[in-house]
């Protein structure tokens, strides 16, 4: 079964290149061929000759970024993106929510919903739809809800995942708080999960583990590819029965977004290093899986300045409020093992009771999938999807700052003169800190 | 590909545009090797094949035929408009881009706005009507003028309205260069009050720009280039009053200054010229700089002003390159925004730099500047990957900062002078159209900017407790 991706705006085009990229790449190296034909299916279709095409359909308001990913693509000698699936126009949306999703996106509903029908006829199955965006623009944001709310509509019966590019706290877009929480609130009540990075952790992980010093886009671009790739290709899941999973969309909806109140995923990979570095490292599954169950319960990231003081609540109610304060909840995890020794890995750990919620059993809240082939030069690496509290403390900021600026109405009139009403803000506000409330008595 | 139409009203409007021109010829030819009409000339330039007369633009793609100007020029007196026409830039106007009187305005807005406003109107509509059907998607109108006299102040801010008429779509961005305080046009005051209630009301982003900051700027530099020690040698294609490299040889005394207003306005529109790796379209500006519709006064400063001919010590460079935009002499108003409140600031960045390099300067800065309470994460960057001319880095701040205050106090303060006294009033009373309300209204809107930005003063270094959160009931 295929995935059609639908990447959106200056960010989405970037990522959903550099993810193409890394999953052909991956798919190709070395002699494995059962598990390059899944990967193959499921991201690229082949011309008659030979040619591996993505499947995806790139959408931007303005043309100089997807020209750009589009003969990056087509010099990687690999892979190309399709000649006519894509749509660009000459004027982005300013940075306005508004102007994407009021203006933009219902004058150019026809051409894009034709293109991502032709992407999904040529599918042989329809695994599911991903869209790749960011929240802080207005193309993403704006243009990427309405798509979005266009492709439930369509297609009412199958997954669709939103990967989320958050801004950096501070420095990218003023009004991105306002683009955030107006996209947030929107695609909580159409998309099946919402998969998240967030720029200034990613910014970290270039910094800390890979070294890089100086962090460009790409690299930033780069490391959530590579997070999602791993999440994306092909593995042996539970029902699979010792075949590649054919549907990873749905698996990966089912297993982790169980409840319409808790859709937002969190990732994190281990190891992450220098290319340089790897040859010289060897890894170990319990060590490996023992910093990634840390990683989680401490809520910390990435592989570097673990709290490793953190431990989940004993037994009784009354020590869980304890040792609560920095204790992070999971409703559901899903882990993903690929590489060397993989059937020998235990994980156990993952499976206690204490790290889930009360009213979902660790059987049904933990997942695990499995690929006994290395991905992406990585001899070993785990990579673990969680829906926890893991996002909380940013989406609170993200809807604090907001409401912050919307009590002084702040750049309200910019939203107003495209059709976006203060009502539509505060019903935006609502049913996000309904969703911050959620997740904050998550036990 | 957008496009952008250049209007210059005025004397001064007039000889900064054609700076502009001038060097933005000089960049492209820089970038521009293979003599190629690309993306980036056709957003201020058409391609025009004069063989066939017809003067119809040819699309991007081909050879460079004849260049064009994306330009409206207005002047109600001949002499600048001659010049140009006599001067190296001919060949980038045409007849039917120009519109000139021969009497001029007499330093009087009045006689601007309403005499020469009524009469040119229709054809004034007309030129600008014929650039915007140029262009296959024309995002923005730059108007550049002066506050001071007649016809930029006067007749511009007219031209300012009837844009918004017109093309209510298109975002007007405005350079208005406003007098020193011994400026030797007497009403100056008058017209400028005058102007900036047009500018306040019609106008989706102002870039003031004074004098007195441009005189300054050059003597710094001229007085480094001269006295300069020993390993401290100016590059002399990379100072911002330079025009090197340009079609112009011989210098007139006012073109270093109305240079540095042309490099800001090279700046202002590089992203959406050239390919960058975080790009920042022109209507992205307003958006993100102007919380509030009538406070769209943004105080541009330009870095390096030039640089070094030794090329040593290239980062501890660049991060100086970020703590002199926020220094008061790099400032192209008299103001000092680090003592003011921000409300919104963008950092356009040109050249090798990096996002990491931006954070790195962002975080550096950022406990030293204070933004008001509700945007203390006011910041938005652009990165483009052309440098200028003579660079290899630059950046453009745009602040929206209560520090236009003062240079608007001290407007009100010298207007109040002259109409206490009603000097020189009949001769804007005189004119068709005038009456006493315009005076009253003017320094009545000015009085409110002023008060408003006042009020978000009044807030700085008091700490506003955050807004109560809507409550979810269990």
């Amino acid at each position: 079964m295929s995935v059609v991706t639908v990447q959106l705006g200056q960010c989405g085009n970037q990522v959903g290149q550099e993810l193409f990229g890394i999953i052909c790449s991956d798919a190709q190296e070395g002699q494995r061929k059962t598990y390059s034909a899944a990967s193959c299916e499921r991201f690229f279709h082949q011309t008659a000759h030979g040619d591996f095409v993505a499947r995806a359909v790139l959408i931007d308001m303005e043309p100089k970024v997807i020209n750009h990913s589009m003969t990056k693509a087509a010099t990687s000698g690999r892979w190309r993106y399709g000649d006519t699936s894509h749509f660009s126009q000459k004027q982005g949306s300013g940075n306005n929510w508004a102007n994407g999703y009021c203006v933009h996106g219902p004058r150019h509903r026809e051409v894009v919903e034709e293109l991502v029908r032709r992407e999904v006829e040529r599918c042989d199955r329809l695994a599911g739809l991903m869209a790749v965006m960011s929240v802080a623009g207005g193309t993403g944001s704006g243009v990427g809800t309405y798509v979005t709310q266009c492709l439930r509509d369509i297609y009412q019966k199958s997954f669709i995942l939103n990967h989320l590019t958050w801004p950096y706290g501070t420095g990218e877009v003023i009004v991105q708080n306002y683009n955030s929480v107006l996209t947030l609130a929107h695609l909580y009540q159409l998309s099946d999960a919402i998969l998240v990075h967030e720029n200034d952790t990613v910014h970290r992980i270039c910094s800390q583990l890979l070294n890089i010093k100086h962090i460009s886009f790409s690299d930033v671009n780069r490391v959530i590819a590579h997070q999602l790739g791993s999440v994306l290709q092909p593995a042996l899941t539970a029902d699979s029965h010792g075949a590649y999973s054919r549907n990873p969309l749905g698996e990966l909806v089912s297993t982790l977004a169980c409840h319409p109140e808790y859709k937002l995923l969190n990732v994190c990979t281990i190891p992450q290093m220098p290319s340089s570095s790897i040859a010289y490292s060897t890894f170990s599954w319990p060590g490996l899986l023992k910093h990634l169950r840390q990683m989680l319960i401490s809520n910390s990231k990435m592989e570097e300045g673990i709290d490793w003081q953190v431990r989940p609540p004993a037994g009784s109610e009354q020590t869980r409020s304890l040792t609560g304060a920095s204790f992070n909840t999971s409703l559901a995890n899903l882990l993903i093992l690929r590489g060397k020794d993989v059937y020998s890995a235990e994980t156990d750990g993952f499976e206690d009771p204490a790290l889930y919620s009360s009213w979902l059993s660790s059987k049904e809240a933990f997942n695990l999938w499995k690929s006994p082939v290395p991905f992406n030069k990585y001899e070993k690496s785990a990579t673990l999807v969680s829906n926890s509290q893991a996002l909380l403390r940013p989406l609170d900021n993200m809807v604090g700052k907001a409401w912050n600026m919307f009590a002084s109405r702040a750049y309200i009139h910019q939203y107003i003169k495209f059709g976006i009403s203060e009502e539509d803000f505060l019903d935006s506000f609502t049913s996000l800190e309904q969703v911050v409330a959620s997740y904050s008595q998550l036990c | 590909m957008t496009q952008s139409v250049v209007v210059q009203v005025g004397q001064c409007g007039n000889q900064v545009g054609c700076r502009f021109w001038d060097l933005a010829l000089r960049e492209h030819s820089h970038v521009n090797k293979k003599g190629l009409y690309d993306e980036a000339l056709s957003s201020f330039f058409r391609n025009v094949d004069s063989r066939k007369g017809d003067g119809r633009t040819c699309g991007v793609g081909g050879r460079i035929q004849h260049l064009k100007a994306r330009a409206v020029l207005v002047d109600m007196e001949e002499g600048v408009v001659n010049e140009i026409l006599q001067g190296p830039l001919r060949e980038v106007f045409d007849s039917t881009q120009l519109l000139t009187d021969v009497s001029g305005s007499g330093n009087n807005w009045a006689v601007g706005h309403m005499t020469y406003g009524s009469a040119y109107r229709e054809q004034i509509v007309e030129k600008l009507r014929r650039a915007a059907e140029h262009c296959d998607c024309l995002q923005c109108f730059f108007l550049i003028h002066s506050m001071g006299g007649g016809t930029g102040s006067g007749l511009g801010t007219r031209v300012l309205s009837l844009l918004e008429e017109e093309f209510p779509e298109v975002c007007r961005i405005v350079t208005s260069i406003y007098p020193s305080a011994e400026d030797d046009v007497i009403t100056s005051p008058y017209n400028s009050v005058l102007a900036m209630r047009e500018l306040t009301e019609h106008a989706d982003c102002v870039l003031p720009v004074e004098n007195q900051s441009l005189v300054d700027i050059v003597s710094k530099i001229q007085h480094m280039s001269h006295g300069a020690k020993p390993g401290q040698v100016i590059r002399r294609d990379s100072a911002i009053i330079s025009g090197r490299g340009g079609l112009s040889a011989a210098e007139k005394p006012f073109d270093a200054m109305n240079n540095i207003v042309a490099n800001l306005l090279l700046s202002i529109t590089s992203s959406a010229r050239f390919e960058g790796s975080l790009n920042m379209d022109l209507n992205e500006i307003a958006m993100n700089l102007v919380p509030f519709p009538r406070l769209h006064y943004l105080v541009p400063s330009l870095t390096p002003l030039y640089t070094l001919a030794d090329v040593s010590v290239p980062t501890r460079r660049l991060d100086q390159m970020f703590s002199d935009a926020f220094s008061k002499d790099h400032q192209l108003i008299r103001a000092d925004p680090k003592r003011s409140l921000y409300l919104a600031c963008a950092l356009m960045v040109r050249g090798n730099v990096q996002v990491s390099d931006l954070r790195r300067n962002i975080e550096r800065l950022r406990p030293s500047l204070p933004f008001v309470s509700w945007n203390q994460e006011g910041w938005k960057t652009g990165l483009c990957s052309v440098p200028p001319v003579g660079h290899s880095h630059s950046l453009l701040a745009l602040a929206n900062n209560t520090c236009v205050k003062p240079t608007f106090v001290e407007l009100r303060e010298r207007f109040t002078k002259l109409y206490r006294k009603k000097a020189h009033l009949h001769h804007y009373l005189h004119v068709e159209g005038m009456e006493q309300s315009c005076f009253s209204e003017a320094i009545a809107s000015l009085g409110s900017l002023i008060e408003e930005y006042h009020h978000l003063d009044a807030t700085k270094g008091t700490l506003m407790p955050d807004a109560p959160r809507l409550s979810i009931s269990r």
